[in-house]
């Protein structure tokens, strides 16, 4: 921006400008007059320049006032004249709020202890207090040709993926952006816990401090990878004293210590900078590193040149130093800003999941990246080509970041990450789950965020096209009594479900319509095809009634139903005259408060022949997480009941379909909590003998 | 005499180039008049990038902030039947003053612009759940509308920076 110093003086005084004598503007012009007449020319021309500029400035500011207190009240039509760029916006709307409070009939909730200590989750992994995002996983990444996992390689020569899941010495490590001063994004350093099984959790001290030039602005994403002789290596994005985004290696002071306590930055750092054409802030997330074919560590980072999202790509030796491919991994024209980038092989065969240098003709690679402008997840499937580092997705229609490409959940689920757990050969994500209510309640609960529950990762074999996904096998060992039902659930019917509480519950269902409804809907011409134009989010909700749906379970829903969150399918026909399924969670009526967002969140979900409709729904206090047709559509939402909470909270099922009578069959477990502890001897001692 | 005319053009390239940098920013927000009122009122706005322009709407926001917890407490003697409410907005606003305001500013200035856009929107959103506790007879209303408001333009100018 263009600003010449010798215009200051003059804007910064209150003074009348038309009223200045030009000379004052230079202060030499005393001292000048009696040089040569031309300085003196020089002079006067400058002054009447600057009162010419001014003149100008004045008259294209149209007589703004130039006090601090401003007058806010402005003409409502003037924006008409305006365009405001709000496409792919996030949730929270305060225009909503707006009209809602100028209501006189609408409550308004004022948070209570009572009700937001029970927002606190039970089961899902959250620190004691104050905010949390990113999970930084490291992913073991292991030099093998083939499929091959070997289970029995000791662990110093296991690789390690990126920071925030690792497996290392027996201990499930996972790593996590922090703010320990505050239940609101800020002061970025690296939390870190460990556990047995992924769900048992114990607290540890901070990991990483901002205590460098090169990430004095924050500790942020980064990745480990285990190295060929066993050690591991930390690249992790800092931003500097001057707010540049610059990645820097660290390494475990102690690899005989399990818990991988304390950390010790190169001294080098940091070891990338942003690099020509990318700016200062538009370079960060660094992923896991994996094996070229001719024996070189390959890492992709994320960013953007305009509105182009892109992946840049760098071959290393030994981390420290870098040779930049001038080809990208992969970009897709206006998507915006990359962050934390995934990439990782797939097996088109087996449900195993695979290390991250695997490549091979049984092999596809997914590249994930979090849109910064949308807040969603994408991922594509596609090829990767070893000898230049690029990919290319099998179906550009739906490349990573589109608005139609698919994505790991459709509700509130960002800055997701996997690893390769070499303990038992499967690659888990990890996902940042954000809050949706307003900071005020954040700040006075004293938390903010969760992180999703771990979910195995796998390509889907029968279509071959989208990503499976399924909790961690190990979350039954939350499971405590159970109930079997069965039922058939008529048109326009709710059910309450006996499960006594209902606050944290694992359901698995089965839903069936019968074969005569399903026939006599498509042959029936005055039902009207809808599956082309319906979206969960613009269809109206649960409550709107279809010929074959919506059916599924309303949870945390009070005795009255006055709050509560459906989970449910919704069956379309199609123009033609086949069957669309789709699958959705409501949260518009989960609460009183109106200082929270309530989306509809929810996609289709591909039904294949033959296949019953099945659901499972991971319920736990202020989160919920459905997975239809075994995890091919997932939607985690957050919904915070004023009612609905401790005993109050209900299970129901319900069928709103005009025609159709369905048949579910479905269990119902009682879920323990994980009990994640705070750090202490006794917990890791504790937790060593499970 | 070359060197005058060329400083000349530079000048007025200058001067207009830097009016219209906000006129151009406040185009793409809800409320064009309000935001180029906002940004030339503060001295920064001339020269500032649209991450300046970001943060001299989150200082406004501030200003707002503080500008209301005062009325509110002198509402606290005024207006003693509405204590209640005062309370409650009394705690939305010092959440925008100590959550939101800081989050957006460190936000902005560091490049992880969407935490600074979750920032100014909750502004926006803490103000009206304050006027919505006065069900319809608040005596804030102004205030909060204004919050509203200048919440929306920093918003759409956050969003310039994603």
């Amino acid at each position: 921006m263009a600003s010449s110093d010798a215009l200051l003086p003059i804007s910064a005084r209150e003074e009348d400008p038309l009223v200045s004598d030009g000379s004052r503007s230079d202060p030499n012009a005393e001292t000048h007059r009696r040089k040569r007449p031309v300085k003196g020319l020089l002079a006067v021309s400058f002054g009447l320049l600057f009162i010419a500029f001014y003149v100008v400035l004045i008259a294209t500011h149209h007589g703004s006032s130039r006090s601090n207190d401003v007058k806010i009240e402005s003409d409502e039509t003037a924006t008409t004249t305006s365009r405001a760029r709000l496409a792919g916006v996030s949730e929270k709307s305060n225009d909503q709020l707006w009209k809602l409070s100028g209501e006189r009939n609408t409550v308004s909730f004022a948070w209570n202890n009572s009700v937001l200590s029970w927002q606190r989750t039970a089961f899902h992994f959250q620190p004691e207090q104050n905010w949390m995002n990113d999970p930084n996983g490291p992913e073991p990444k292991r030099l093998v040709a083939d499929q091959r996992s070997d289970r029995r390689e000791p662990a110093e020569t296991r690789r390690r993926p990126d920071p925030g899941p690792l497996f290392y010495k027996g201990w499930y490590h996972f790593f996590y952006q922090y703010n320990p001063n505050a239940a609101v994004w800020g002061d970025i350093v690296w939390g870190h816990a460990v556990s047995k099984d992924l769900i048992h959790w114990v607290h540890l001290p901070i990991a990483m401090v901002a205590d460098q030039w090169y990430d004095a602005n924050g500790v942020w994403t980064g990745s480990a990878t285990f190295l060929d002789d066993g050690s591991l290596v930390m690249l992790y994005t800092g931003s500097t004293d001057k707010s540049v985004q610059v990645q820097n290696l660290a390494y475990p002071e102690d690899l005989n210590d399990p818990l991988l306590l304390k950390w010790v930055k190169y001294s080098g750092n940091p070891v990338l900078v942003p690099p020509p054409g990318i700016l200062p802030k538009d370079f960060r997330d660094p992923t896991t590193a994996w094996k070229t074919s001719d024996g070189k560590w390959r890492i992709t980072i994320g960013s953007k040149i305009n509105k182009t999202g892109i992946s840049l790509v760098y071959d290393t030796i030994d981390f420290k130093t870098y040779e930049k491919h001038d080809t990208l991994l992969h970009k897709v024209p206006n998507t915006g800003m990359w962050e934390c980038v995934d990439f990782y092989p797939v097996s088109k065969t087996a449900i195993n999941g695979l290390d991250t240098s695997v490549n091979g003709p049984n092999v596809k690679h997914i590249v994930k990246a979090s849109m910064d402008d949308t807040r969603f997840d994408h991922y594509a499937v596609g090829t990767y080509f070893d000898s230049n580092g690029t990919w290319i997705p099998d179906d550009p229609t739906i490349d990573v970041g589109m608005s139609a490409s698919l994505r790991y959940d459709y509700g509130k689920f960002y800055a997701s990450k996997t690893f390769y757990d070499q303990n038992k050969g499967r690659r888990i994500l990890w996902s940042w789950i954000g809050e949706s209510d307003s900071e005020a309640a954040d700040v006075q609960k004293g938390w903010s965020s969760l992180q999703g529950i771990p979910r195995t990762v796998v390509l889907d074999t029968k279509t071959g096209k989208n990503l499976v996904q399924w909790p961690v096998e190990e979350i039954k060992s939350l499971r405590l009594s159970s109930k079997q039902f069965d039922m058939e659930v008529g048109p326009g019917s709710v059910v309450p479900v006996d499960v006594n509480t209902a606050t944290q519950l694992d359901i698995e269902a089965e839903f069936e319509i019968k074969k005569e409804t399903l026939d006599k809907i498509l042959g029936d011409s005055s039902v009207v095809a809808e599956a082309e134009e319906f979206s969960c989010q613009k269809s109206g909700g649960s409550t709107v009634r279809g010929a074959l749906g919506p059916f599924g379970f309303s949870v945390l829903a009070d005795k009255s139903l006055s709050e509560q969150t459906p989970v449910y399918f919704y069956v379309a026909k199609g123009k033609d005259s086949k069957l669309k399924a789709f699958f959705c969670t409501d949260t518009s009526r989960s609460t009183f408060a109106n200082d929270v967002v309530k989306p509809i969140y929810g996609s289709s979900v591909p039904v294949l022949e033959g296949e019953k409709l099945t659901m499972r729904i991971l319920v736990d206090h202020s989160i919920v997480e459905g997975f239809a047709q075994g995890g091919r559509t997932c939607i985690t939402s957050r919904v915070y009941p004023t009612k609905a909470i401790y005993g109050a909270a209900k299970l129901f099922v319900f069928n709103n379909a005009i025609d159709a009578t369905v048949t579910a069959s479905f269990k119902v477990w009682q879920m323990n909590s994980a009990f994640i502890h705070p750090y202490s001897e006794e917990a890791v001692r504790a937790l060593s003998s499970t | 005499m070359k060197m005058v005319v060329v400083m000349m053009i530079m000048m007025v390239m200058a001067m207009v180039s830097e009016a219209s940098m906000i006129e151009q920013t406040c185009k793409e927000t809800p409320d064009f008049n309000l935001c180029v009122s906002l940004l030339d009122s503060d001295p920064r706005g001339s020269s500032a990038d649209t991450s300046g322009l970001a943060l001299i709407l989150v200082d406004k926001i501030k200003g707002l902030a503080t500008k209301t917890l005062k009325e509110i407490n002198t509402l606290y003697k005024k207006r003693p039947e509405l204590k209640q409410a005062l309370d409650e907005c009394s705690r939305r606003y010092n959440t925008i003053l100590k959550a939101d305001v800081p989050e957006a500013i460190e936000a902005i200035s560091k490049g992880v612009p969407k935490f600074g856009e979750d920032g100014v929107i909750d502004a926006g959103v803490e103000a009206a759940v304050c006027e919505g506790d006065f069900k319809g007879k608040s005596p804030l209303t102004s205030l909060t509308k204004s919050m509203q408001k200048v919440s929306n333009v920093a918003r759409a100018i956050v969003r310039m920076l994603l």
